[in-house]
């Protein structure tokens, strides 16, 4: 398989819907963003389709950030590449929850 | 013997209650998608093991999980609630246009005839059909573009279409209930709806407490041998129509208070009605602290307090409108869930009650199914 094997953490309840490992590999082709990192993941996990993005929009849920490297990387534009750290696979790419209400 | 399962949708996820035809002894499963919003879980009763259920988070968004036997095991399906042509405006509480947003699944309406097909009621107020078990759904966009649509406001628990009635003996005639727009009726299968509120009023809610459309209804209730017959639970004060929603009569008669959520009509007496009465629209708990059902059997007007085996001291739990069910067992059983986590049944009709379980999470939804 050829493209970019990138790690994601995803908080517990879409690991339990996804019925996965809270940490994933999943393979990206071409250069990888937040755009085409989170396609791949939900074209390997369907059911992951609008639990992260607005299904109409496409973007990220109010709820929902995405860290990595010690970095909020939420505010970044869909396109912009990934770290170099998680490109390389030294790095995860974190989904999380926010912390809201009880 | 026949049995009964109770579908149970919650807070943090759902629970499935099974048990004999005696109804004393009960099975309780679950939860099922815990710490998800549960607001409906409902069965066919084409076939009682087809479920769908309403999976929500302010987090992750809506998903539909479907269940083919009973609520063992479950399948998410589709859960694209797109809506049809141009998005158009309604208000905001404060009067403002705000433009069309889905949030969640409300509440489920399966064919009485069809497992395969199912109604969606979605806030913000839209009403959705799956003609294959939910694998994809339609707006039936006419009742939004309803000219009064622009005018929708939302009540206290958002824009939401929580209500679906079918009428059994008149092929193509369902009701659906808005808060806060009020009813309407289609006589098409949902091609074309018109408002059905003649005879509401709501002072101090509406400008013109008369309105056509504007009412804050919390639920209808039908008998399915007499559908001609619907009950309402509005905000304030419970109505009956005696001609299919053409115009409602008050029949709060003698309640403590016609407050209140749930509403539900007797298996086999189309003219036995229960309801929850709640202390008032900011006081969302029973009045006194005593948990009572109020039954009528003159299909309104006078009512009788049923209190055997309820909380009669310091209770102060609200029952929301979907969390009041009946099966079609002989005699009646009548079940209700409480914001405090209780789940209640009556095997007697409502003459007396046992908790089944005192400590789930607050309860959204109960549905009774009958099984063979």
């Amino acid at each position: 398989m050829s493209g970019t094997t990138i790690r994601v953490v995803l908080p517990s309840p879409l690991s339990t819907l996804a019925r996965s490992a809270r940490v994933v590999e999943v393979q990206v082709e071409g250069a990888p963003t937040q755009r085409s990192l989170l396609d791949a993941l939900e074209a390997r996990y369907p059911v992951l389709r609008g639990t992260i993005r607005e299904p109409a929009s496409g973007l990220r849920r109010p709820f929902i950030r995405f860290f990595a490297c010690e970095q909020d990387l939420s505010g970044q534009a869909p396109g912009s590449p990934l770290p170099g750290p998680v490109v390389s696979g030294k790095e995860p790419f974190i989904v999380v929850g926010a912390i809201a209400g009880g | 013997m026949s049995r009964a399962r109770l579908l149970v949708g919650t807070r943090k996820g759902a629970f499935v209650l099974t048990s004999d035809g005696n109804r004393r002894e009960w099975q309780v499963d679950g939860p099922y998608f815990g710490g998800w919003e549960v607001y409906h879980v409902k069965g066919s009763p084409a076939d009682p093991d087809r479920i769908y259920a309403s999976q929500s988070s302010g987090w992750f968004g809506q998903l539909v999980q479907r269940s083919d036997d009973g609520g063992r095991t479950w399948a998410p399906v589709g859960k694209d609630f797109s809506y049809e042509g141009a998005v158009g405006t309604h208000k905001r509480y404060d009067g403002s246009d705000r433009p069309w947003e889905f949030t969640r699944v409300w509440h489920f309406e399966p064919s009485l005839t069809d497992p395969d097909s199912v109604w969606a009621g979605t806030e913000d107020a839209a009403l959705f059909h799956s003609a294959d078990g939910g694998q994809s759904w339609q707006e039936l966009a006419a009742l939004r573009n309803h000219s009064s649509g622009p005018s929708w406001q939302p009540g206290a628990g958002g824009m939401c279409l929580h209500t679906i009635v079918l009428d059994p003996l008149n092929a193509g005639r369902m009701y659906v209930a808005i808060s806060a727009a009020g009813v309407f009726r289609s006589d098409d299968s949902g091609a074309s709806w018109r408002p059905a509120n003649k005879g509401l009023r709501s002072e101090g809610v509406l400008p013109d407490p008369d309105a056509e459309v504007g009412h804050c209804v919390h639920r209808l209730a039908m008998n399915k041998a007499r559908p001609e017959v619907l009950f309402m639970q509005k905000h304030w004060d419970v109505l009956r129509s005696d001609n299919g929603g053409e115009s409602w009569q008050e029949v709060s008669g003698d309640l403590p208070t016609d407050f209140g959520f749930a509403i539900e009509v007797h298996a086999h007496e189309p003219g036995t009605v229960y309801v929850v009465p709640i202390k008032s629209d900011t006081e969302h708990y029973p009045p006194g602290g005593q948990l009572r059902v109020y039954r009528s059997r003159s299909g309104g007007h006078e009512w009788e307090p049923l209190t055997k085996g309820l909380p009669q001291a310091n209770c102060f739990v609200n029952v929301l409108r979907d969390a009041m069910s009946t099966d079609e067992l002989d005699p009646c059983g009548v079940y209700f869930g409480t914001t405090g986590g209780q789940v209640y049944a009556s095997a007697d009709g409502g003459d007396s009650w046992q908790a089944l379980v005192r400590d789930l999470p607050a309860v959204l939804s109960v549905e009774a199914q009958t099984l063979p």
